[in-house]
């Protein structure tokens, strides 16, 4: 058995039509099986609420008396796309505003004009004959742009991994606040509800459909970018009306220590022409696994704990290492299901017909990683081969004569496998002479806890340790926990000798 | 009930809360407490029927007391109910219901704040 377009869209017209969300779907394929569910149910809607970096708008002023070539555009402070011609500009989501940094941005921006709050816009040229003004200030409402039209590069995740932090620090992230020593774990996304795990070979996703874009009526324009449907990453490109758009489906937020991004409320409707579609939309949130990363690792690649379901995710904890840790959630499935529901009805009542893609998403491209042809520097680049290491039984006179013999203020300290245990500096031995006491040993007044780099780690990352733990060398240790060179700050001028930065 | 106790410690350090609890007899529970050289803070969580008592007890120690009737307040027009604060409260004050609506627990909260911060659309206060 087979249902066409027409004939869905020939029911919704009709109010005939069997409209059910996809949280809804699974149990009405269990009950009355899969040709049951194909013959019961016309379209399946689809929804998600979560944060979308990839947003913004495109908006076009009009023409200002005597008129601008603007090149430079800012609106509320926040800086927007000035290389779009004379009079129109990009907003984007996550610009920070350049008084209020990440407490506003464009995702504010945006939410204000669609809130009916007027919004200040500041803009500069170098003036034109044809264009001879060279700034304008005006305060503008969203009835005020000729065009206001959300675009989003990327939204619509399939799915996404779920975060935790192994290392002893808070780390303040685009998956939110990760507490220390795996204290919690934080995910995003719909699971059952989300648009591309209803249709994941891309069958009835693709560009032209209609879909639901924060309370307006939108589109899909084609693939997302760092669409990724290989590894179950499919993103979409999708557009809407900015002046359609509602508050509740909009919202800009702040990931305190990361920045701005927009929560977006997203829905397609999916219409049920074969059984491949009612099984594709029967996917339950134990059905979608995704990856546990370890977000303590500062790297592209960062390692999976383990796996694990959207439906242990909602659970509210999940085992990881034989202990329960809680679990938050970043999107909201409150929302995604108003969404959910929002376009159930807006089909019903014939708001929405159905169509098929105009041009079909490629369902199995992997993403790419960025090709690099210059290598950013490395530790090995700049670190100081020449190490005055120390052993943990010798005297702390001793220690005092190397740093002082070696103009350095750092002494690894090594035990009799030449192996790192330790870290001397000018102070502890300062301290070790000023408070003369029991201790006559490296070993007793050593740091025990060294933060060491590696030879190919990239400087940015040992740079960001100095910063993080407020030190002032690394020891440069192999695969055997052995020294083998010292990274200082002064090192890191070599940086700036013009070697790396052109 | 819940006190926010402030004293300072400038005129020596005299041991409020233990003065008070071997006064009034009354077992104290510290939720949370920042004591430095010059002054400190502590929440302490009393008896209902002791509440008067012990506050009266610290005043006339050199404390300031302000009742707590509230916990952590989240501001319903700002909160999409997403469940960022869930997991990072360490007195596990927010859950979601069977709907998905964040509920919030204002009795356990110990009004620490780490929740503040996690909180993605700034939907959470500290009453004072």
């Amino acid at each position: 058995m087979h249902k066409s377009i027409d004939q869905i869209n020939e029911r919704i017209r009709d109010g005939t039509a069997r409209v059910v969300t996809a949280e809804e779907m699974p149990a009405i394929v269990a009950e009355l099986g899969e040709f049951g569910a194909l013959k019961e149910v016309d379209v399946v809607t689809t929804g998600t609420f979560g944060a979308m970096c990839s947003s913004g708008a495109f908006l076009n002023f009009g023409h200002a008396e005597p008129p601008i070539r603007m090149e430079r555009i800012w609106l509320n402070n926040v800086e927007a796309y000035g290389g779009l011609a004379a009079v129109d500009t990009y907003i984007g989501a996550t610009q920070q505003s350049d008084t209020l940094e990440e407490q506003y941005g464009g995702a504010h921006v945006i939410e204000d004009l669609v809130a009916g709050k007027s919004v200040e816009l500041r803009a500069s040229s170098r003036g034109t004959d044809c264009y001879p003004r060279r700034t304008i200030t005006t305060d503008l409402l969203l009835e005020h742009f000729n065009q206001a039209i959300m675009c989003n590069p990327r939204n619509a995740y399939q799915r996404y991994n779920a975060a935790t932090n192994s290392t002893d620090r808070v780390l303040h992230t685009y998956m939110g606040v990760l507490l220390p020593n795996c204290g919690n774990v934080t995910y995003s996304g719909a699971g059952v509800l989300n648009p591309l795990s209803n249709d994941p070979k891309l069958r009835l996703i693709g560009s032209g459909v209609p879909i639901f874009l924060c309370g307006a009526l939108g589109m899909v324009v084609g693939e997302g970018t760092q669409h990724s449907p290989a590894g179950g990453f499919g993103t979409l490109m999708v557009t809407g009306d900015l002046k359609e758009m509602s508050q509740d489906y909009l919202r800009a937020a702040t990931m305190t220590g990361y920045g701005v991004t927009l929560y977006v409320g997203l829905g397609i409707p999916l219409p049920v022409l074969d059984l491949d579609v009612v099984r594709a939309t029967a996917v339950r949130d134990e059905d979608i696994p995704v990856d546990l990363l370890d977000y303590g690792v500062p790297s592209r690649s960062r390692p999976a704990i383990r796996k694990v379901s959207y439906a242990e995710l909602r659970s509210g904890a999940v085992e990881m290492n034989g202990e329960e840790v809680r679990t938050s959630s970043l999107s909201s499935f409150r929302k995604a299901r108003q969404v959910a529901g929002e376009l159930k009805h807006w089909v019903e009542t014939g708001k929405m017909q159905l169509t098929l893609p105009t041009r079909l998403i490629d369902s199995k491209k992997p993403v790419k990683p960025m090709h690099q042809s210059v290598k950013g520097p490395r530790v090995l680049d700049i670190m100081d081969r020449q190490v005055a290491s120390i052993g943990e039984d010798e005297e702390i006179t001793t220690a005092a004569k190397k740093l002082l013999k070696g103009e350095t203020n750092h002494l690894p300290v090594i035990n009799s496998d030449n192996i790192l245990v330790g870290i001397v500096t000018t102070f502890d031995i300062s301290k070790a002479v000023a408070n003369p006491g029991k201790a006559h040993l490296v070993k007793d007044i050593m740091k025990k806890k060294v933060i060491t780099t590696t030879p190919d780690e990239a400087v940015d990352i040992a740079v960001q340790k100095l910063e993080k733990y407020n030190i002032s060398a690394l020891p440069v240790v192999d695969g055997g926990h052995h020294v083998i060179a010292m990274l200082t700050a002064i090192n890191l001028g070599k940086l700036f000798g013009g070697r790396w930065l052109k | 009930m819940k006190l926010l106790v402030t004293f300072s410690r400038k005129k020596g350090s005299k041991p409020i809360i233990a003065q008070v609890v071997r006064d009034t007899g009354v077992l104290i529970n510290v939720e949370r407490a920042i004591i430095d050289s010059s002054e400190g803070e502590a929440l302490i969580d009393v008896p209902d029927d002791q509440c008067q008592l012990v506050r009266d007890t610290m005043i006339s120690l050199g404390a300031t007391v302000h009742l707590l009737e509230h916990g952590i307040s989240v501001n319903e027009s700002e909160c999409i109910d997403c469940g960022a604060c869930i997991s990072i409260c360490p007195r596990e004050v927010f859950s979601l219901d069977a709907d998905f609506k964040l509920k919030v627990a204002e009795e356990k909260c110990v009004l620490c704040g780490k929740c503040i911060e996690a909180c993605p659309q700034q939907a959470l206060m500290l009453p004072l």
